[in-house]
């Protein structure tokens, strides 16, 4: 088999990638900021469970019967309890602290053997972005949260002041700072996901790297491997020029 | 008439009692300098006046109409989000550190609270955004990015900012306290021009010889209370208390 024989096949495995990169960072750059929301969320159902009086109690230190004073201190604990956002911190520890690869085979082999249910030949497919964007969600929301909370409280402020309302403040004033100061992070991420696409393997998607092991098998060569080695090579420099081009666009303030 | 009028304010952090049953008002016209050591609670006030912090309790009246209401027991009860946004149509606040908006030209920073906010006519609010600058000696900056501009200019693009709403009184903050000596001069200028266009104006300040030379009442704070108030000639040159001739001292000599 020649080069442009290899070549071409290849192209057709990373069609299949540049579709799942794709379909991955449309769902997923949203999603993230919609988790960062979340883990930022600080709405506490219980907070009312704690007087002033009792608060000022607790602050004083002063000697209340024990029996009554644990109650004061748990029921503390009960005003500080924010279900959203440890919900959120769960599920990003949870989609940071296991393998990308055996939450993909979660997803996709997880209704069946949960529920017994059969899922048609293009669920694999869907497995795969659903997968994909989920995790790396997980990701763009810390990154998002560090973006958010890194803005001056000034700037809320100012805007408060002005009369912006909440939503107008985000929209306005804060998001685009943001996305200024999230930029290098969000490169990061992007090229590893061009690298963790290869990931697909495990269900079988017939993307660059499951097509370059299949033809390097049959061909028992290397050269398919450095071949699609090159893809990637060259697919991430088209990423990092166009990401540092957003960066230079977004040069025009400091 | 009234246009700010501060009753019975407390304020708490934690235990910590910041302001202690603080009562004042502002005409129309007047321009009030707050003076005190750090940490008096001056910056505190400045800051409910202007809902950046809640009041633990007292009222907050702006031209009549409350931003907060103290209840049977004093508890501070504020009006509704709605509401308070339509009273902030009525104040503006000059920042210590400016916080313009980094990613807006000078122009934009003054333009977009007029015509988003105050839903008024692009180009009108551009015309008047402009003529603020010429008064600041900023025209050739309006496309400028706040950080091309040194502290002074930036502070005056947020004084613009403040006026471009046409607040009925204009609070500063420390507005010198991030400038060096010759920059202050530049913005305590701007403010006694605003003063002789009989603006009404709240100035936290430690510039005593401008609080003096440019308000008509001044007041002094200390420990969260106000320790001694009246025309600014008598408080800064003739005080009666102890403590506001110790704080003062070192004006003097």
């Amino acid at each position: 088999m020649d080069l442009t024989t290899i070549f071409t096949q290849l192209f057709g495995g990373f069609q299949y990638t540049f579709l799942l990169f794709v379909l991955t960072l449309v769902f997923s750059m949203p999603l993230g900021l919609l988790v960062a929301f979340g883990r930022m969320s600080k709405w506490s159902p219980f907070s009312f469970a704690l007087s002033e009086a009792e608060k000022s109690l607790l602050r004083s230190g002063s000697s209340l019967p024990k029996a009554q004073s644990v109650g004061v201190v748990l029921r503390r604990f009960v005003g500080l309890f924010r279900p959203i956002q440890l919900v959120m911190k769960v599920i990003i520890s949870l989609l940071r602290g296991t393998p990308l690869m055996l939450q993909l085979l979660v997803v996709c082999y997880g209704p069946y053997y949960v529920a017994g249910i059969s899922l048609s030949g293009e669920w694999r497919f869907i497995a795969l972005v659903l997968g994909f964007a989920i995790n790396y969600a997980a990701y763009f929301a810390e990154i998002y949260r560090s973006g958010i909370e890194s803005i001056p409280v000034g700037q809320y402020e100012a805007a408060s002041v002005l009369g912006y309302s909440k939503s107008q403040t985000f929209i306005r004033i804060i998001f685009p700072q943001m996305v200024k100061r999230v930029l290098p992070p969000v490169t990061n991420e992007v090229i590893t996901l061009v690298k963790d696409t290869s990931l697909a393997f495990v269900l079988s998607y017939m993307e660059l790297f499951t097509t370059a092991k299949q033809i390097a098998a049959a061909q028992t060569s290397i050269v398919p491997l450095f071949a699609a080695g090159a893809f990637y090579f060259v697919f991430n420099a088209i990423v990092a020029f166009v990401m540092e081009r957003i960066e230079k666009m977004l040069s025009y303030y400091r | 008439m009234k246009v700010l009028e501060i009753n019975h304010c407390n304020k708490k952090f934690g235990e910590n009692e910041v302001l202690k049953d603080i009562s004042l008002s502002v005409e129309e016209g007047q321009v009030v300098s707050i003076i005190g050591p750090s940490g008096s609670g001056k910056s505190t006030l400045l800051r409910c006046a202007t809902l950046l912090e809640t009041m633990d309790g007292g009222d907050l009246i702006y031209l009549g109409k409350p931003a907060a209401k103290a209840d049977e027991s004093g508890k501070s009860v504020y009006a509704s989000q709605q509401e308070l946004r339509a009273i902030k149509q009525n104040f503006g606040l000059v920042f210590q550190n400016f916080n313009l908006f980094p990613h807006y030209t000078v122009l934009k920073n003054i333009m977009e609270a007029p015509v988003l906010i105050g839903g008024r006519k692009k180009d009108e609010v551009e015309q008047e955004a402009r003529a603020l600058l010429a008064k600041m000696g900023l025209s050739d900056k309006a496309d400028a990015y706040p950080y091309q501009l040194s502290g002074g200019q930036q502070q005056r693009v947020s004084i613009a900012r403040a006026l471009a709403m046409k607040p009925k009184i204009l609070f500063f903050d420390e507005p010198t306290s991030a400038l060096d000596p010759e920059l202050t001069g530049e913005i305590l200028k701007v403010i006694q021009d605003l003063a002789a266009e009989h603006m009404t104006m709240v100035i936290v300040t430690h510039e005593m010889a401008f609080a003096r030379d440019v308000s008509n009442h001044i007041i002094f704070m200390d420990g969260g209370v106000i320790v001694e108030e009246g025309e600014s000639e008598q408080v800064i040159n003739h005080p009666t208390q102890e403590r506001t001739k110790a704080f003062l001292g070192r004006f003097h000599r």
